[in-house]
């Protein structure tokens, strides 16, 4: 099986061409990113509204959760059963799975940060928005990515079952392997999905180390700041 | 429920009572396996660190892929639920694990040094202290846990297994919505069940909790001292340093 994998990898002639390997990964990278596009415009302003007054935590907690428990199969089966689009079903399905984690992680980061920071800030005169915008949600930041990371693991995952519907993505080999019981095709789909996803978290781990408030690492990989900053005097050692 | 799923009940009540086996007996077995890893590695770092990646590792293994590919590692039958059970399981196992990490870092130091400085040993301390404050945080993990397994059982249809999720996959090739719905709607009350059903075990577990107003950690503590006679020669060591 590992040998008719790395074979089928090798033959030049399976990644090229429109149902070649190159074609399906940008497909399933475009209704990834198509699905946690919209479902980033629906959950970070829900997010921060919530997550900055407080209002309709428990709300949004328990549909959240419902959310959960919807299944992604049943769902774009429906709605390709109800409409004559062939992309908005696996579209929609995979909005409904992106909304939970992301809207999760945007109001849970933003309620978590320190309130004697966000208190501080409004008695140095900050409008609400300038307290929402330069003390929220940079503090809040490793939770919304790491929201962002646990959305895109699942979108990407599941959008394999586009493919269920007849659209392409990796998917397309695991259920045309299937079909044909050509158990060597579902293989290739099975792991390259999971190189996918693989790649794509580890590239938001970093972020997330990278959005770390306190640790200067995204600001002072500006040249120009860092140049301003040797200008003006000798900083103090960062700790 | 719509008059599909009456009309079939039988053949609905079947596949109904497969996808709660297919659901429950991962997220049991997960669970049961999580705790005592979490327990053990919990205070060694290197270990905890390579625990926290292996299992991140398999979270990021599509639920379809695993289906998929688990047959050929195990050399089990494409059609045999073990494979949707041991997958399952594992990414129970790999959730709960950092549920279980998280849930005892909530435990506050000060009652864990308190309850070492009666004279706990690290067992005893990790079963009859460490372990209970634990519970709120590990159940909140499980009720997540648990109600993804009842919508990812779904996914197994599409390879013949998969319990309710069948009625997706028939309901599609014979162009019947209301199959579909069916199953939509039975997956939801499932999980809603299920859910609320931890959340009660977990609420039973912490009786201290209920109602109060004060921290979890400080109601426990103030419960171990009136309960514990060792609490007494906590106060004379303490009185003896003063």
């Amino acid at each position: 099986m590992f040998a008719d994998f790395i074979a089928y990898l090798a033959d030049g002639t399976n990644w090229a061409g429109t149902t070649g390997i190159l074609n399906r990964l940008v497909q399933h990278l475009y209704y990834s990113g198509l699905a946690l596009g919209i479902g980033a415009v629906i959950a970070v302003p829900l997010g921060l509204v919530i997550g900055h007054t407080g209002k309709g935590e428990g709300i949004i907690v328990g549909l959240a959760n419902t959310m959960r428990a919807l299944p992604s199969l049943g769902l774009m089966t429906l709605l390709v059963l109800l409409m004559s689009s062939t992309l908005i079903p696996p579209i929609t399905a995979l909005v409904l799975l992106a909304v939970p984690p992301l809207l999760a992680g945007v109001y849970a980061g933003i309620a978590n940060v320190d309130r004697s920071a966000v208190d501080a800030a409004r008695a140095m005169g900050m409008t609400e928005w300038q307290v929402l915008w330069r003390v929220e949600v940079p503090n809040a930041l490793p939770l919304i990515v790491g929201g962002l990371r646990g959305a895109t693991l699942q979108v990407v995952a599941t959008a394999t079952i586009a493919a269920f519907v007849n659209l392409g993505g990796l998917g397309r080999y695991i259920f045309d392997g299937l079909a044909l019981y050509d158990y060597t095709r579902v293989f290739v789909g099975a792991v390259l999905v999971t190189a996918l996803a693989l790649v794509l978290d580890g590239l938001l781990a970093l972020v997330v180390r990278l959005v770390q408030p306190g640790t200067g690492r995204l600001a002072l990989r500006d040249p120009a700041l860092l140049a301003a900053i040797d200008e003006r005097a000798p900083v103090e050692a960062q700790p | 429920m719509n008059l599909w799923g009456i009309r079939n009940w039988p053949a609905v009540q079947e596949l109904l009572l497969e996808h709660l086996y297919l659901a429950v007996v991962p997220t049991v077995v997960g669970v049961a396996v999580a705790l005592p890893i979490g327990l053990l590695l919990r205070d060694r770092r290197r270990a905890r660190s390579i625990a926290v990646v292996l299992s991140s590792m398999v979270f990021t293994i599509p639920s379809l892929a695993l289906f998929v590919v688990l047959p050929v590692i195990l050399g089990t039958r494409v059609l045999d639920p073990i494979n949707v059970v041991i997958a399952l399981t594992l990414y129970t196992v790999a959730l709960s694990v950092r549920t279980t990490f998280e849930a005892l870092d909530a435990v506050p130091a000060a009652t864990r040094e308190a309850a070492t400085a009666i004279g706990y040993s690290s067992w005893k301390r990790a079963l009859a202290v460490d372990l209970p404050l634990a519970i709120p945080v590990l159940t909140a993990g499980t009720r997540v846990v648990a109600v993804t397994n009842v919508s990812m059982v779904s996914v197994g249809a599409v390879i013949g297994i998969g319990g309710l999720g069948q009625l997706f996959t028939t309901g599609y090739q014979r162009d019947f919505p209301e199959q579909i719905l069916t199953g939509l709607v039975l997956i939801l009350l499932l999980a809603i069940v299920f859910d609320r059903i931890i959340a009660l075990i977990g609420r039973a577990f912490t009786p201290w909790i209920r109602g109060a107003s004060l921290k979890a950690s400080e109601r426990r503590l103030r419960a171990l001292a009136q309960a514990l006679p060792e609490v007494g020669r906590l106060r004379e060591v303490v009185g003896r340093v003063r």
